[in-house]
């Protein structure tokens, strides 16, 4: 089933959750909303569940105006962070609460109630916890066990609120994998939320970026990663130097000294922000080079595949700090030293203007 | 009463610190304490509740059980229990649905809501039977309408349930309050997303969630109902046979210097009062077994 949301505005008191967001979640992709905390991807999450009532704009699954449907009718299903699930009920009897909710009319037969949670619970690969009670479970069971739970109504849609949060880093990345291999079993249209960019791009088909209750960019994994619209998608997905400056012709003036830029869309004299991200920066050791920013050596770490190298900016931008990674050959090649000052050269850079850059 | 549940947490954490070289007191602390402590308890609460007994079975078995044969007494109880079977009932609901209203949701003039369910306990049981005498006495705001109507309700049985639940309102919903907003919404929301009906929601999800605090709730209300004396006294009027309670007809007793027929019937109250502590015991491990299984669950 479709989903799109339209003109959806939230307000909190004076705090604007939502402002003005519309969307299209087409049927049978695992979409993300991802953004930091704050940035209004729970609500409207919640708002698209029918648990929250937006301010203004509409809810439309597959194509049908929902924001007058209650929750019990939208027939979706949702994930919550801490699981909630129900604590004196055995698992079985928590995935089979669905089920056993329905009109008698609708309700399934006991024994077509137990067959079906068998088959959830296969699904999740915990068929042998069914008469466990949740404190019994260890994080990552409980939230497969929350899913079947969701799954036990047939949902059009799934949604998931920060499903990983509450998990650690290792189960995380295991429920991750799958997560994603359950959805290209089942194909039904997920919406999931995380701030965690990493869990975002790996998992998800498409990407929803959004700050302050904004959308900021919608794309592939790919697309976002590599073409960040915006100077906080940029700055959001993965680590990143900046440069503040203006525009000089070919160049972006950066204190003292200059980066080379392919001529832009920019004016002359435009006050600019400069991304690169730091396997896109090498280092010039050479003491009478011009080229790029100069900055200080503060550690090389060399224990990775790669090495980082930190640095502070001297000249025009002291007090900033640089990250850069290299291969472990080349650093030998440079033979960096700790408080060596050097040259920091882009070979890609990303300019934006600089109004409401605040990465 | 909202330490209920925490009573029985510490119990593991308090042993290792009581064993520890470092941080145990030296004996003479610990043994003074402990002496200060057993004195107390013993001088101001058991030597009562003994006395009780000793001064009941004072002249034999047959006195004590001719004590509580007698009509009047036997009306104080049925009154008693009475007062308690209506109190207990209407507190239970109107507990539940404050404790469910402010727990779960959000709405204008809720702070004022919980303070007014505080009232019952801030004010003192007299000034709570005088209000009723003023609303619903002879010379009270509705006090000729209902002579009109030959309607009595104080110096009557109604006064009395009335009193009975004004002074016990606050107990069921004051223990469920901080419970059902330590638990959040979130499995409720959750039951309703997989279709559950809003009674539904309630039977199967909230209401296990707080069987224990509940009960215990309902231990206090009956405890305080059948112990109720200031405010019933002030709307009783003391009618023998009729308006009687057992914390009243005691009272009575007493001042007619029929000292054990009047321990006889407090001895009553006494045994009420030491089975309510034992079953509200048996509910606080419960309730304690259960939130120990939610702090599991949600760690």
């Amino acid at each position: 089933m479709s989903i799109q949301v339209k003109n959806i505005h939230k307000q909190f008191g004076a705090f604007t959750a939502l402002d003005d967001i519309t969307l299209d979640f087409p049927t049978g992709e695992l979409v993300a909303l991802l953004g930091p905390s704050g940035c209004g991807k729970t609500t409207l999450l919640r708002i698209i569940a029918g648990l929250e009532q937006a301010d203004s704009g509409q809810v439309l699954l597959d194509g049908d105006d929902a924001s007058s449907t209650h929750v019990r009718e939208r027939q979706v299903g949702f994930v919550f962070q801490h699981y909630a699930l129900f604590k004196h009920m055995t698992v079985f009897d928590n995935v089979a609460f669905g089920m056993r909710m329905k009109p008698r009319g609708q309700r399934p037969s006991e024994a077509k109630i137990k067959d079906k949670v068998h088959e959830l619970l296969n699904l999740v690969q915990l068929d042998w916890l069914a008469d466990r009670f949740p404190s019994q479970l260890s994080g990552g069971q409980r939230q497969r066990i929350a899913l079947a739970r969701a799954l036990a109504v047939e949902p059009r849609v799934l949604l998931l609120d920060e499903p990983f949060g509450a998990l650690d880093a290792k189960v995380r990345k295991e429920l991750r994998r799958w997560l994603r291999k359950l959805h290209d079993e089942l194909h039904i249209t997920s919406i999931f939320v995380t701030h965690d960019q990493e869990e975002a791009l790996e998992v998800a088909d498409r990407v929803v970026l959004m700050d302050h209750g904004k959308v900021e960019q919608i794309g592939t994994p790919e697309e976002v990663y590599r073409h960040p619209a915006t100077p906080f998608v940029y700055g959001f997905l993965g680590s990143v130097n900046f440069f503040h400056g203006r525009v000089e012709g070919e160049a972006v003036r950066v204190g003292d000294d200059t980066l080379p830029h392919e001529p832009h869309d920019f004016d002359h004299g435009a006050e600019v922000v400069a991304f690169a991200r730091p396997h896109e920066l090498d280092i010039d050791t050479d003491p009478a080079s011009t080229a790029g920013i100069a900055a200080r050596i503060n550690r090389v770490l060399a224990f990775g595949v790669t090495a980082r190298v930190e640095l502070d900016g001297i000249n025009g931008s002291s007090g900033q700090h640089f990250e850069v990674e290299l291969t472990r050959e080349r650093v030998s090649e440079l033979g960096l030293k700790d408080g060596q000052a050097v040259r920091l050269v882009p070979s890609r850079l990303k300019v934006f203007e600089r109004e409401g850059a605040s990465a | 009463m909202a330490g209920a549940t925490t009573m029985h947490l510490g119990g593991n954490h308090a042993a290792r610190f009581e064993n520890k070289a470092a941080t145990s007191e030296t004996p003479l602390v610990k043994w003074t304490i402990l002496a200060i402590a057993l004195t107390f308890f013993t001088v101001f609460l058991l030597m009562p509740l003994i006395a009780v007994f000793v001064e009941a079975f004072r002249k034999g078995w047959e006195t004590y059980v001719t004590a509580l044969v007698d009509p009047d007494a036997l009306s104080a109880i049925k009154l008693t229990l009475l007062a308690a079977a209506v109190s207990v009932p209407l507190n239970l609901v109107f507990g539940v649905a404050a404790a469910w209203a402010i727990a779960k949701f959000e709405f204008r003039g809720k702070q004022f809501l919980i303070t007014l369910i505080d009232l019952p306990f801030s004010v003192s049981p007299v000034i709570a039977g005088l209000v009723f005498v003023l609303i619903f006495g002879a010379q009270g705001w509705f006090g000729s309408w209902l002579i009109d109507n030959d309607i009595k309700i104080i110096f009557a049985v109604p006064g009395i349930v009335l009193a009975t639940v004004f002074v016990t309102f606050p107990f069921i919903a004051r223990e469920l309050i901080p419970l059902m907003q330590a638990q959040g919404k979130e499995e409720e929301e959750a039951a309703v997303v997989l279709g559950a009906k809003g009674w539904q929601v309630f039977w199967y999800v909230t209401l296990p969630n707080i069987k224990w605090g509940l009960m215990y709730g309902v231990i206090l209300t009956n405890a305080r109902a059948m112990g109720e004396f200031g405010a019933v006294s002030v709307v009783s009027g003391h009618i023998r046979g009729q308006t009687n309670t057992l914390p009243l007809h005691v009272e009575i007793l007493y001042n007619e210097y029929m000292f054990s027929a009047a321990f006889a019937v407090a001895s009553l109250l006494a045994l009420l009062a030491l089975v309510t502590l034992v079953i509200k015991n048996w509910v606080e491990h419960q309730a304690a077994r259960s939130y120990r299984d939610t702090q599991e669950s949600a760690s």
